[in-house]
């Protein structure tokens, strides 16, 4: 089970925060500065598995970010270094070319492409076309409802001419 | 690429990268932080839009690591809004911003369920997705029906299913019995059919829960996973969009094979081949390719495969394959290969016997232990710590020392505390053990807990040939110019203790050790404490002269260390020597050299346990080892798995306690002494004091024995042991003086007991010293040693008159298990008078019968008769024994079915909580060991039985309770060995009754006791 995810640029900086597991606001500030002194100071021809406080955190660096997911002890390492590479290329093929700003601006993207992959901490979606249908679908709801909207208002305003 | 679409947000975003340093990121926070609560505040003017923007802006900050404690409301109430936009926006800022502890999350539970049960399937897939991401125990109760009615709807889509699916496998998390209804099982199974790989993904998901916690129920769903995996490895079977760089499904592959491994066995032949060709398929098929993520994603397959074929064992052939491709792996440049390789290989260790093959490893794996990846050289560790052997351990120790000059401090702990305990368990000659542990201090002084100095002390103290040398290398470090303290305090302990041994060497006059600790005296605190160790063994043993002279200098000092400010505990302590040096010949009797130490586990061992726990040891592997375990009790033809290092640590504990006989009445005095200076404990038997005192930290021991006399003063001219002999009943006898004072008129009736002897007896089965038989005249206590297969007790036998009691006759009849001496009995005790008589106990062999005391005097006229039990029962020849899981699983496996193994099912008990069950297990001297069984409402314990006969058996007692009725329980218990096999199997009831002690003592101490007879 993946306990969290975490997107940290090498800056440090927090991109998106998804945690499956109950941790208070406190815990999951502590848990944010522990790891990141301990993954962003890694060199780069190490393993992608850090061992943590009883759990195994599983990273990968794209670019200038940092994603990773903590998981037990007994969980299989690399079918979690492969979600991490299914949800990066799931957001590069949504974003055309993911990178860390499309992911800045458009952080609330990242958080209901990720509800369509994982939920409990469990993969949900292995089909990258799967996914990509339901979250274009999400949009054209969002896009329809604010049409609806502005013709609303355009009959608003044109009846109040 | 668009921006977010929502220019406030954009704006806000920019605005916040923009700022230069962390100061202006802040004021700008702040200043929206305030914009937004003034804007909540007046929530009627706030369009549906501007909420939605807000909520987002909040959701931002919140990830910036800034605390946001309002708005947390109006994040919920979007979940209620009729428009998917506003209502997409709460649910995801509420399952980001909230856990499933928050108070606000229980608003909210209607209004989710009323979106999963509506027809709306959008909303549907928001609100389980919202349940399976923070949903707590109060969702599992109110919307586990739902959201399994939704799973196995033929009427809703996939994407609805496979979003119920995990939603249910997280209300299961949170209480199990959401899951528990009666056929869930065939619909599970039907599940498995399913042909949408997105839904059979969550749903495997959720099956490998439901197995990891009952795999009883779901038998007829091992078939179906076989299926699965057919379908995928063999088959190909899968649409395009669900391979993945061509591997079909691999997370699917895995899940099926992690579910599989929570199944004890297959049984069926045609699904087992089946199961064995694809596993086949996957060891041999998968080679290493270049493009990373084909690689990483077959080789997660592989993994899992290793794993279950580890699980399912019994093939030896592709077992020998596991280990050669565990070979090549560890030998890979690729990091995560490599760690992996040796993760699995320590796990490989635990379930089977490889350690031969992956010896021929050992040179790669001490080169990982070099790896520049602190998770490589973790699993190294591991890997080293996990296949040492008497054969390779001076090798690997050697290897552990020279590393840990160089280790990074997070490991060094670790690494000592491994090096030490390897170091104990696979000694070929003690020597070398304590050069390991002194080279250890030496090197790593911070790091090596007190715990393995306090070890080697025990050892040293235990091995008599062992003295000499340890004396001599702890005089050779002294001369190093700077040493760590912990050093000092070791060769000070045992130069105290044995420098007398050295005493026509060079340099190894007492005067001039003193004067060499004396001078490391400044660099530590509490040296002082130790120099007294060393002065008064010297004073001792040299009564002469120059002795007298040490002592003198040191308590010359010690006016001086008492005005100086080096601390409260030295100037207490040289307060203390300067009092003692007053205290003439008493000073002989406190000045005793240390006795042995009972032989016990090594508390290193239990120490790396819990470490282990700590850091989740508990690999799948063990984890599946214990479900194997639990599932030994129905099947219990299990294979044993390898025994080497078990057996081998249990001797280690074992071999000292021979030697260790015929010690105790040298001892006696000391241990005694022991006994006065805590008569308060409620349990005061000798033994359980040394237990008490050896694990103290020694600095306490020495400051308990020291202080009360030091303050008080010897007491006068009352020799220790005498003075011990009361003690245990001071307290009672107070009682009876009173009591003896009232009326002794009426000798014409028959004498009646005080109090119930029956009562008397039950408790003094649990503990070793208090009060056997007492009437108006008599008061017979009794304290007890237990020592292995041998006790001797002491029967302290009192006449409360003034009037002296007569015809004094005591016979002990034995049980023909028992060797009973019971020294002569005077015929004729004092007025007010107490005399002891001691008893030697010998276990034979395990029985339950129980040795009387025939017991008879006359007062007056009156002739007493009494026939009294005698605590030497079964449970008195056990010693605690902390097991850990891969001793005991081996164990437990070992020994199969009646004789050997017995269960029975215990109904009627008085309800009993856990910790109680525990406390009684601990006074019938049964170590529970806690965390080897996965249920928490189950307990295990651990415990060895000493008799002449079987010598040490290791017994293993297993209880289930079942929290929802306590007055039932089911025990299994396990003992045994080689040589016990015969007796046991033509006395069905004697080794293996004395394991059902604790399921009766479950029922009510005295019923047990009752058992016992």
């Amino acid at each position: 089970m993946i306990h969290f995810v975490l997107l940290i640029s090498r800056q440090g900086k927090v991109r998106l925060t998804k945690w499956y597991s109950p941790y208070s606001q406190k815990e999951r500030s502590k848990v944010i500065r522990e790891l990141s002194g301990m993954i962003l100071t890694r060199g780069p021809k190490l393993s992608n598995f850090v061992e943590w406080r009883g759990f195994k955190v599983v990273y990968k660096r794209y670019a200038s970010l940092y994603f990773c997911m903590c998981i037990n002890q007994e969980d299989n390492e690399l079918e979690i270094l492969e979600i991490i590479h299914h949800f990066v290329e799931i957001l590069d093929r949504y974003f055309g070319s993911v990178c860390e700003l499309d992911l800045i601006f458009n952080f609330h993207k990242a958080y209901y492409i990720l509800d369509e992959i994982l939920i409990a901490g469990e993969l949900q979606e292995s089909s990258k076309k799967t996914v990509a249908r339901l979250v274009s679908a999400q949009d054209s709801l969002v896009d329809a409802a604010k049409e609806e909207a502005n013709s609303i208002s355009n009959i608003i305003a044109q009846a109040t001419k | 690429m668009a921006l977010s679409g929502m220019r406030g947000l954009s704006v806000f975003i920019s605005d916040v990268r923009n700022c230069r340093n962390k100061e202006q990121e802040r004021l700008r926070v702040d200043k929206e932080l305030g914009n937004i609560r003034t804007r909540f505040k007046n929530e009627k003017g706030l369009t549906p839009y501007e909420k939605k923007k807000y909520v987002w802006k909040m959701l931002y900050i919140y990830m910036l690591g800034y605390d946001v404690d309002f708005g947390h409301m109006e994040a919920v109430s979007l979940i209620s809004a009729p428009k998917y936009p506003e209502k997409q926006v709460g649910y995801i800022v509420t399952s980001c911003l909230l856990n499933e502890n928050h108070d606000f999350l229980r608003l909210a539970i209607n209004a989710v369920r009323n979106d999963i049960i509506g027809r709306n399937e959008t909303f549907q897939c928001l609100a389980l997705t919202l349940v399976g991401n923070i949903g707590g125990r109060e969702f599992a109760e109110s919307l586990a029906p739902d959201v399994q009615k939704l799973l196995i709807s033929s009427s809703c889509r996939p994407l609805v299913r496979k979003k119920a699916a995990l939603c249910l496998l997280r209300l299961f998390r949170k209480n199990s019995d959401v899951v528990n209804v009666d056929g869930w099982s065939d619909r599970m199974a039907q599940l498995l059919d399913e042909r949408d790989i997105g839904v059979l993904t969550s749903s495997m998901s959720l099956f490998v829960a439901l197995v990891s916690n009952n795999h009883e129920a779901y038998w007829s769903c091992l078939p179906k996973c076989v299926k699965v995996l057919e379908r995928l490895a063999r088959n190909q079977d899968v649409p395009q969009e669900y391979t993945y760089y061509g591997i079909p499904s691999p997370w699917l592959q895995v899940k099926t094979m992690r579910a599989l491994q929570y199944f004890p066995t297959v049984e069926d032949p045609s699904t087992r081949r089946a199961l064995f060709e694809v596993l086949q398929r996957i060891l041999m098929g998968t080679d290493v390719v270049k493009n990373v993520n084909k690689n990483n994603a077959s080789h997660a397959v592989l993994f899992e495969a290793l794993a279950l074929v580890m699980h399912l064992d019994s093939e030896k052939e592709m077992m020998s394959q596991c280990v050669a491709l565990l070979g090549k792996f560890i030998a890979v440049r690729e990091p995560n290969i490599r760690y992996l390789g040796l993760e699995n290989m320590t796990r490989m260790l635990m379930v089977t016997d490889v350690h031969e093959i992956i010896k021929r490893h050992q040179a790669q794996i001490i080169t990982s232990l070099k790896d520049p990846d602190i998770s490589i050289r973790r699993r190294s560790l591991d890997l080293l710590y996990g296949m040492c052997d008497v054969s390779n351990a001076k090798d690997i120790v050697e290897e552990l020392l020279q590393y840990l000059g160089t280790a990074d401090f997070a490991m060094r702990e670790e690494l000592a505390l491994k090096a030490a305990i390897l170091a104990e368990k696979f000694a070929p000659d003690l020597s070398w053990y304590v050069d390991v542990i002194l080279q250890l201090i030496d090197k790593a002084g911070d790091f090596v807990s007190d715990d393995i100095w306090f070890r080697v002390v025990q050892f040293v103290t235990n091995n008599e040939d062992l003295q000499p040398y340890a004396a001599l290398k702890a005089r050779e470090y002294l001369d190093k110019p700077a040493i760590h303290e912990t050093m000092v305090k070791v060769s000070a302990y045992l130069l105290g203790e044995y420098s007398h041994l050295l005493a026509r060497r060079p340099g190894c006059s007492p005067k001039e050790i003193f004067s060499i600790i004396h001078e490391k005296l400044p660099t530590v605190s509490y040296v002082y404490l130790l120099d007294y160790a060393f002065i008064h063994n010297t004073n001792n043993r040299y009564s002469s002269f120059n002795v007298c002279k040490d002592f003198d200098a040191l308590t010359a000092t010690g006016p001086r260390i008492a005005e100086s400010n080096l601390g409260s505990i030295p100037q207490q302590r040289a307060v203390e020597y300067f009092a003692l040096s007053r205290k003439g010949a008493a000073l002989m009797d406190i000045l005793a050299e240390m006795p042995k130490f009972p032989e016990r586990q090594s508390s290193l061992i239990k120490k790396a346990e819990d470490t282990d726990a700590d850091t989740a040891e508990l690999s799948a592997i063990k984890m599946r080892t214990q479900q194997q375990a639990s599932n030994a009790l129905v099947v219990t033809d299990q294979r044993p798995a390898n025994g080497a290092p078990q057996v081998s640590q249990l001797a280690m504990v074992m071999v000292p306690s021979m030697n260790d006989v015929d010690h105790a009445s040298v001892d006696q005095p000391v241990t005694q002494a022991n006994g006065t200076l805590s008569v308060v404990d409620p349990q005061p038997s000798a033994q359980d004091h040394a237990h008490v005192r050896s694990a103290a930290p020694a600095a306490d021991i020495l400051g308990d024995l020291l202080s009360p006399l030091a303050i008080e003063g010897p007491p006068g001219g009352s020799a220790p042991s005498e003075q011990n002999s009361v003690s245990g009943h001071e307290g009672t006898l107070g009682v009876d003086d009173a009591l003896a004072l009232a009326p002794v008129g009426d000798h014409e009736h028959t004498v009646q007991p005080i109090g119930d002897i029956a009562e008397r007896f039950h408790a003094l089965c649990l503990k070793d010293s208090g009060v056997l038989y007492e009437d108006p005249y008599v008061q017979i206590g009794i304290k007890a040693e237990w020592r292995s297969h041998q006790g001797r007790l002491v029967l302290f036998l009192g006449n409360k008159n003034t009037a002296p009691l007569e015809s004094v006759h005591a016979v002990i009849l034995p049980p023909s298990h028992l060797k009973l001496d019971l020294s002569p009995v005077p015929e004729i005790v004092p007025p007010r008078a107490q005399v002891q008589i001691p008893l030697e106990v010998v276990n034979l062999r395990p029985s339950r019968d129980v040795a009387v005391l025939d017991f008879s005097y006359k007062f007056g006229t009156s002739l007493v008769n009494n026939r009294l039990r005698l605590p030497a029962v079964l449970n008195k020849f056990l010693q605690p024994i902390q097991v850990s899981a891969e001793e005991f699983f081996p164990q437990w496996r070992l020994l199969t079915g009646p004789p050997l193994k017995l269960q029975e099912v215990v109904r009627g008990v008085r309800p009993m909580s856990l910790g109680e069950m525990a406390n009684l297990f601990n006074s019938l001297r049964l170590m529970v060991c806690p965390g080897l069984d996965p249920n928490a409402s189950n307990l295990v314990a651990s415990t060895t039985f000493y008799s002449e006969s079987t010598r040490a058996m290791l017994c293993l007692v297993r209880i289930e309770t079942d929290p929802a009725d306590r007055t039932q329980l089911r025990m299994t218990v396990a003992s045994g060995d080689a040589t016990l096999t015969i007796p046991t199997a033509a006395k069905p009831s004697a080794p293996v009754a004395q394991p059902t002690t604790p399921a009766i003592a479950a029922s009510d101490p005295g019923a047990m006791l009752a058992g016992l007879l």
